[in-house]
């Protein structure tokens, strides 16, 4: 999205986390080394695993109510054995604004994903396929999109539609659509005049087998390691939106609207600072972004995925 | 490379006016009547009547279509509801800060992200190149808004190297001073664009380094400083001119938030603050002209890469 997903900052995205192989080729003694994705890989999956089991069970936990101003506690106080990332600026405990705020992340991201796969992943094998008009026109309409400042669209759609969860979801993921079309297209165009495909046509697979069975495994691992990196796009551009105040409104809380209320007290508007504010989900944002880089970074080079062209 | 540039320029007319569409119907589709906004507690049906027929927006759609964009050839964007200001003069007034956040902080990423890439690809996969590697994929998870109010707390509010925000001096009345605001938001930006551009130039200056022409250059004795500079350079930065476009349209959300951040009454900060406001005419002019440079910016930048690479406009 612009960054749709523009997010940024966006389009580049796969480009910039595809290192070429360095020495132009010079291969390794004895065949290439045995594949493997190593411990950080799997450190870093179970990061974000734990984050999203966390996030479904938020609500098991003996956590205060994220949005419970209770007066009884401490003003932004720091960390402390009641409140283990302390509270902020209306008394609220900042561990479980955490917890519950991960929520907004991760369905947007998540999910405005799938809607760009949805309505660009498929468009694009088809077009990819079969080429011709319908190619043609999908490919200039989504270079047309693309052109367009997601963010800006997506500002604006907001202000007159609302800013309920889903709403932020769906505009954010048709977005993102255009970019996703033009990965998945590209991807499909190097497996669609392959010999493997002929030999289906040649048998008469109907074009939904060769799409499905012979076409969608080919690319898979591009839609899954492309894909984590669309999920750590549109989240930035959500939490982007989120800090301007412009997506889920409060007291619902979420990493990027956390920000925002810890930069209104740096700016002393309200003649008070709170450091953890701006530290604990700054540093959650991070790790949640950084872990989805490194799987989706680590998965490509397991499977080879080729750079992609945009 | 004429019907090369053709295409572009039929593409960019369509763009633009499709932008122009969306721009123009942002107000149309918003809930209730910008009447009733602006008439507030006078809100009553004969003067929304009134007031509507005084706007134009009793005429058919197209036709008011074509009112507004005659209006925006002119240079008359409206005029804002609440403060009665002109959404130009609203427009004229901040955009130089967002001129100046862009260019500063481009020149910052060029400065830092060429002399390091240029280190980097000179031993590729030894120590530096490593280093520079993992922090540049670190820096990936960095985007502004987390960044941001990081840095501002770190060095505007503790140790108060830079000023905090709402600390903002118009260029005009204090060089220096204004100089000293601009630098923290332009170092938020500035990290990400580095980023970027130092993935891009280290990855194509290896595939560079590997060529004839640089064996060549190396056994005519030129020193490597020279042959970076002048053989691998050029043809190296075609990937990063073809981000710049892309890059600077990603900073328009940056400069969002570091506006937003800092209280620097920018484009984005006025657009937030008329959002507040439901101020549509203002939202709408900032949309249309926020849109249009951008769109032109990839263009301008699409074709300054044919220019270094004049292979691109053959394909």
């Amino acid at each position: 999205m612009t960054d749709i997903i523009s997010p940024q900052n966006e389009a580049l995205a796969p480009a910039l986390l595809t290192t070429p192989p360095v020495g132009g080729g010079v291969g390794l003694p004895g065949g290439p080394a045995k594949k493997r994705l190593g411990p950080f890989f799997w450190i870093c999956a179970g990061w974000i695993g734990l984050i999203i089991l966390v996030a479904i069970f938020a609500n098991l936990f003996p956590l205060p109510k994220p949005d419970f101003e209770n007066f009884a506690n401490p003003q932004n106080a720091g960390p402390a054995w009641g409140h283990l990332l302390g509270t902020d600026d209306l008394n609220r405990d900042i561990f479980s604004r955490l917890i519950f705020g991960s929520r907004v992340s991760l369905v947007v991201g998540f999910g405005g994903t799938l809607i760009g796969l949805a309505l660009g992943g498929l468009p694009a094998m088809y077009a990819a396929y079969r080429r011709g008009r319908v190619d043609t026109v999908l490919n200039t309409v989504s270079y047309a999109v693309l052109a367009f400042p997601a963010i800006v669209a997506v500002i604006a759609i907001g202000e007159f539609w609302g800013h309920q969860l889903w709403k932020i979801t769906l505009v954010i993921g048709v977005f993102s659509a255009p970019l996703i079309f033009r990965v998945i297209r590209a991807s499909t165009l190097s497996y669609a005049s392959r010999d493997f495909v002929m030999a289906a046509k040649a048998l008469g697979a109907s074009d939904r087998r060769i799409l499905g069975r012979e076409l969608l495994p080919n690319i898979l691992p591009t839609i899954i390691s492309f894909g984590l990196i669309a999920v750590a796009t549109i989240i930035v551009l959500e939490g982007t939106l989120a800090f301007l105040g412009l997506s889920v409104p409060p007291p619902t809380p979420s990493w990027g609207n956390m920000l925002n209320e810890s930069a209104s007290l740096l700016s002393g508007g309200k003649g008070q600072t709170n450091p953890w504010l701006v530290i604990f989900p700054a540093t959650a944002m991070f790790s949640l972004l950084f872990t989805l880089n490194v799987v989706a970074d680590k998965l490509r080079a397991y499977f080879d995925v080729a750079e992609v062209k945009l | 490379m004429g019907t090369y540039i053709a295409k572009r320029v039929v593409l960019l007319v369509v763009i633009i006016f499709f932008v122009s569409v969306a721009a123009f119907f942002l107000v149309h589709l918003l809930p209730g009547n910008p009447a009733v906004a602006i008439l507030g507690p006078n809100d009553t049906p004969q003067n929304a009547a009134i007031l509507n027929h005084q706007l134009g927006l009793d005429k058919p759609l197209a036709e008011q279509y074509f009112i507004w964009i005659g209006h925006v050839f002119s240079g008359n964007l409206g005029q804002s509801f609440t403060t009665h200001e002109t959404t130009t003069s609203v427009i004229s007034q901040s955009y130089p800060i967002d001129l100046e956040l862009i260019i500063f902080s481009q020149l910052m990423a060029g400065v830092v992200a060429v002399p390091l890439a240029m280190r980097a690809s000179r031993r590729p996969n030894r120590l530096f190149d490593q280093l520079a590697n993992s922090t540049a994929f670190g820096m990936l998870a960095l985007p502004p808004f987390v960044i941001g109010p990081v840095l501002v707390l770190v060095f505007a509010v503790h140790w108060h190297v830079f000023p905090g925000p709402a600390s903002y001096v118009p260029i005009t009345q204090g060089f220096w001073s204004n100089i000293h605001t601009m630098l923290l938001p332009s170092i938020v930006l500035a990290l990400g664009s580095i980023v970027v551009y130092f993935r891009l130039l280290r990855n194509d200056l290896i595939a560079t380094l590997q060529q004839d022409f640089i064996t060549m250059a190396r056994s005519k004795g030129l020193t490597d400083r020279r042959i970076m500079w002048r053989h691998a350079l050029r043809p190296s930065s075609v990937s990063v001119l073809a981000s710049a476009g892309v890059t600077i349209g990603g900073l328009i959300a940056g400069t969002f938030v570091v506006e937003l951040l800092l209280q620097l009454p920018g484009l984005g900060f006025q657009l937030i603050s008329a959002i507040n406001q439901d101020d549509y005419t203002v939202v709408q002019g900032i949309t249309l002209v926020v849109a249009v440079a951008v769109v032109l910016i990839n263009f301008v930048f699409d074709f300054i890469f044919t220019v270094v690479d004049p292979r691109i406009a053959r394909d």
